[in-house]
């Protein structure tokens, strides 16, 4: 088990988890706890939302206000809780397939409005829980139940997605540094009071992307993680080439002087209201 | 004088996957024969925590011997 403050935050109950063994999302969840828990936020002031998926089963191992929804759907809903009780701290965890293709609607619509809520995006390459089909990240070549001869569709980079809708925190990185997930997790749950946060971590699935793609053990992906990891101080000077398959990883968006969106629709009531 | 670490690992929640293994950097841990993380060498232990931060199951708890 995990330190005491960690622990605090864990429905041990359910433990130990649905996931794979050596799966990456539990050591996001792990990550995230730790954040929570280093920021000494009470659980009543937390919520976990989720939608449908491997990832979206975290929330029911979480000990805080928890919400589990409909799929694509966890940031319409996180909006809403936000909008009834900006005093929240939201983490809103969702899968590439939950965030990118059937809630990308949402994604983007989320990041326009800087509405201040933290989004981590579990890049896991494929759609894990319903049978490893292609997800909008499946890198090209990769195979897939549904691209047998491998994929062919262009992948989606979610954190220039994230930074052209308008987010004003994004953030890269990947479960073989743990540490570095915590420390921009934390990042992002601080931003939430100027807007909204984008963490996308690069995750693995090995048992569906990994079996079809000579990466079967968690080891040989962690490890293949470490090999293909370019931090973005070392990334800038690389030409785009070299930089082919690789994952950059850091900060690259912290805008500090933004307004959030439940801030700006409270002076709305209040001029409404003719108070201002 | 070196410090010593405990080292407990849940049994019921490791399902062996071999990661904490795999990062140890003292080679501490090893896998049973019911295919279980156990720390075959906890006098080598550095307290990195590593295969704490890493551990999917959160099954790994490193604590410091008074």
């Amino acid at each position: 088990m995990p330190r005491e403050d960690v622990k605090k935050l864990l429905r041990s109950k359910f433990m130990p988890h649905i996931w794979c063994p050596g799966c990456g999302h539990g050591i996001i969840m792990h990550a995230i706890l730790r954040a929570i828990a280093d920021l000494q936020i009470p659980k009543e002031k937390v919520c976990i939302s989720s939608g449908i998926g491997c990832s979206s089963r975290m929330p029911g191992y979480i000990d805080a206000c928890t919400l589990h929804t409909a799929h694509g759907r966890s940031l319409a809903f996180a909006t809403g809780v936000k909008m009834a009780n900006p005093e929240l701290t939201i983490v809103n965890v969702m899968g590439d397939g939950d965030g990118t293709a059937i809630g990308g609607n949402h994604f983007i619509h989320a990041c326009r409005r800087n509405i201040g809520i933290t989004a981590i995006v579990m890049n896991n390459n494929i759609y894990g829980m319903t049978g490893g089909q292609a997800s909008p990240t499946t890198p090209e070549g990769a195979f897939a139940a549904t691209a047998p001869y491998g994929a062919i569709d262009p992948t989606f980079d979610v954190c220039k997605l994230a930074q052209g809708a308008g987010a004003t925190y994004v953030a890269r990185t990947t479960v073989a540094n743990p540490v570095q997930c915590t420390q921009f997790i934390k990042k992002a749950i601080e931003h939430q009071k100027k807007g909204f946060a984008v963490v996308e971590i690069v995750s693995f699935c090995h048992t569906q992307f990994g079996r079809k793609n000579k990466r079967s053990r968690p080891t040989d992906n962690v490890k293949w993680l470490k090999e293909h990891t370019v931090l973005k101080a070392q990334a800038d000077k690389m030409t785009p080439e070299e930089l082919e398959g690789k994952i950059i990883c850091g900060e690259f968006l912290n805008v500090e002087n933004a307004r959030e969106y439940t801030d700006r629709y409270n002076d709305v009531i209040a001029r409404a209201q003719g108070k201002k | 004088m070196a410090k010593k670490f405990n080292i407990e690992v849940v049994e019921k929640w490791c399902k062996g996957c071999g990661l904490c293994i795999a990062i140890c950097p003292k080679k501490v841990l090893e896998l049973n024969d019911q295919v279980k993380c156990v720390a075959v060498r906890p006098e080598d232990c550095i307290g990195c925590h590593q295969c704490d931060n890493t551990c999917p199951d959160l099954a790994i708890d490193i604590k410091e011997c008074e």
